[in-house]
């Protein structure tokens, strides 16, 4: 589209000399009222598709190929989607290997809606017209007459509808209106019941037994080692039960063993077995489980907000927007030598809610 | 004598003096470098221990005490096991460079396999501790890959992420990558918890637990593994994904964008 292919008359220099079709814009000079002028509109440029039968036939044929290879493309993906096995991989520099089917389906569909919007784009751009167009904008408000009209008549009508004179209705109407909403707030018992105490209580009670969730076997204190890390769930519940999800995720339990010297907090002292610590595995900050047990600092780490607490000190928060020690479950040894929980946590896991204080 | 005496002025005499303390020390170097190895090579199996200490003594007792009681630069090795010494030693984490960061990371080990084995013959002679694993143990037959994902997700992927490509822990501590790593390597991280790892002994992650943990990873996050996705992005899941998406998706569209409206469509180029 070089310009050596325009007509030297139809050229904008050339056209503007002669005929003007285009206004400018409402043109103004300075005055006591506007003391700047309006220079309205610059002179508006045309295009080669203006000028050009040709160009525009050529942006024409463009839009057209564009909004053809989109449907070239979506034929390809309907094709693909029948044709492709779901298993076949290929290699794709730089993608590596990929699945075939996926790869030709987001490429197709992707071809296909990238040349929609293209050809809109070159149409806009090169085809419909781009004169510059003035739309004067004017005050909202009505005119006073219209304003007198609609007030005269709006006390009118209060004056006839006597709402101050019957009292009687005026007041039955209002207890009326005031009680309708209250069947939609009725209504929202239904999302209930209210938790109650079920984010106080875990399945941990007193005599169960602690049970190693890789082995699914009730653990002894031998079993667990120095530096080891054991997560361990209340005896009873099995993975294939209905409601898993919901007790473990209070329940769920981390398990390490420390020297007992290394044990700072007098009560985590007490509540261990042998320097055997059990703490709860839910964050105190959002509820992420949390895990990341560096065994020579006894640093626990969340991996959701980077809280750290210190196993080896009561669980505290050494770091961290977490606002609660991690609870610790009371542990000793039954008589047949299994550990087993001395009760239940004596705080809420998890994260804080409103009435945890 | 004279001769030399007299030239020992020669601006060329300290050049030769040096290439001749050089050819002295490479020259004693190479009569006992071989030496040191024949010998390894043809150890009986009786003085296995005996030359494992000696190897302990130049290499290790710097840090770990003359006896592995350990010393403030080193813990105690009594008891860590023969698993340990191998774990360590063979991904080059032992012997640690002096100044040290927040963690020992894996280079280049500098021992053969035999004096890894000496070395350990020798530590664990000084307390028991968990032996090297055979390949029955870790090898991937009668291996439960889906098992071996389930026991991943539970015990090892929030500090190695789901498929073992590692993640960052306190105060420049990590977790490595397990790319890469061999399956009887994991087999005796898991049993021994090197460093910061917490350890996974047979009592709570049996034998059978653990191969099912290899073949997992081996089947997620080796060579062979396939990626229907193409491009893992480094396999961190959402976090590198949404910064992709963000950066390049978003970007490319804005890019798109300010190269439409820069392009001027009128036949006048301004």
């Amino acid at each position: 589209m070089s310009s050596q292919d325009i007509p030297e008359e139809n050229l904008p220099a050339a056209q503007s000399a002669g005929h003007d079709e285009h206004g400018h814009g409402a043109v103004s000079v300075a005055d006591d009222k506007h003391p700047f002028a309006d220079p309205g509109l610059p002179p508006h440029e045309h295009r080669i598709q203006d000028v050009d039968e040709r160009a525009a036939k050529r942006s024409e044929r463009s839009v057209a190929l564009m909004f053809t290879v989109s449907m070239l493309a979506t034929v390809a993906f309907i094709a693909a989607f029948v044709a492709i096995p779901v298993d076949k991989s290929v290699y794709i520099w730089p993608l590596g290997h990929i699945s075939a089917l996926n790869f030709a389906l987001g490429m197709t569909l992707g071809i296909a809606l990238f040349c929609i919007g293209a050809g809109a784009v070159h149409w806009a751009r090169t085809l419909m017209s781009d004169v510059e167009v003035a739309d004067e904008r004017h005050p909202i408000e009505a005119t006073p007459e219209v304003r007198e009209k609609v007030f005269a008549d709006f006390s009118q009508g209060a004056k006839e509808s006597a709402l101050g004179r019957r009292k009687l209705i005026r007041n039955t109407m209002l207890g009326a209106l005031t009680l309708v909403p209250l069947s939609g707030v009725v209504l929202l018992r239904d999302l209930g019941p209210l938790p109650g105490t079920k984010l106080r209580h875990t399945l941990w009670s007193k005599g169960k037994l602690l049970v190693n969730m890789n082995t699914n076997e009730p653990l002894r204190p031998s079993d667990v080692a120095v530096g080891s890390l054991t997560f361990a769930k209340p005896e009873g519940l099995e993975e294939h039960d209905h409601g898993f999800q919901n007790e473990i995720a209070k329940a769920a339990l981390m398990i390490v063993r420390l020297q007992p010297d290394d044990i700072k907090d007098k009560r985590e002292l007490e509540w261990s077995h042998e320097g055997i610590v059990a703490y709860s595995k839910i964050c105190t900050h959002v509820g992420c489980p949390i895990s990341l047990y560096e065994q020579q600092t006894h640093h626990v780490l969340c991996p959701c907000h980077q809280s750290t607490f210190d196993l080896s000190d009561g669980a505290r928060v050494i770091f961290g927007p977490a606002g609660h020690a991690l609870p610790q479950l009371r542990i000793g040894v039954n008589d047949e030598g299994y550990l087993e929980a001395h009760g239940d946590f004596e705080e809420p896991v998890g994260p804080s809610f409103w009435e945890r204080g | 004598m004279k001769k030399l005496s007299a030239r020992r002025r020669h601006p060329l005499a300290a050049l030769v003096v040096l290439l001749l303390a050089l050819a002295c020390t490479g020259g004693l170097y190479a009569v006992f470098a071989p030496a040191d190895k024949a010998q390894a090579d043809e150890t009986a199996q009786s003085l296995t221990i005996e030359e494992g200490k000696k190897l302990y003594a130049v290499g290790c007792a710097s840090c770990h005490g003359t006896g592995g009681q350990g010393t403030s630069d080193g813990p105690s090795l009594v008891g860590v096991g023969a698993a340990a010494v191998d774990f360590q030693v063979a991904t080059g984490r032992m012997p640690a460079a002096t100044s040290q960061g927040p963690q020992v990371p894996e280079k280049k080990n500098i021992y053969s396999q035999a004096e890894i084995d000496q070395l350990a013959a020798y530590i664990a002679s000084l307390g028991a501790g968990p032996s090297i694993p055979t390949e029955e143990q870790y090898g991937p037959e009668g291996a439960d890959i889906a098992k071996g994902g389930e026991l991943f997700r539970n015990n090892c992927a929030q500090c190695h992420n789901f498929t073992g490509k590692g993640g960052a822990l306190t105060h420049g501590k990590y977790a490595p990558s397990l790319e890469g790593a061999s399956p009887k390597h994991i087999y005796e991280a898991m049993q021994t918890g090197p460093q910061n790892m917490p350890s996974f002994p047979d009592t709570t992650l049996s034998e059978k637990n653990k191969k099912d943990i290899i073949a997992y990873l081996d089947a997620v996050n080796s060579e062979k593994t396939e990626s229907p996705g193409g491009l893992a992005l480094g396999g961190l899941g959402p976090v590198s994904e949404g910064l992709f998406g963000w950066i390049f998706g978003l970007g490319g569209l804005i890019a798109v964008a300010v190269w439409v409206a820069a392009r001027t469509a009128k036949a006048k180029k301004s």
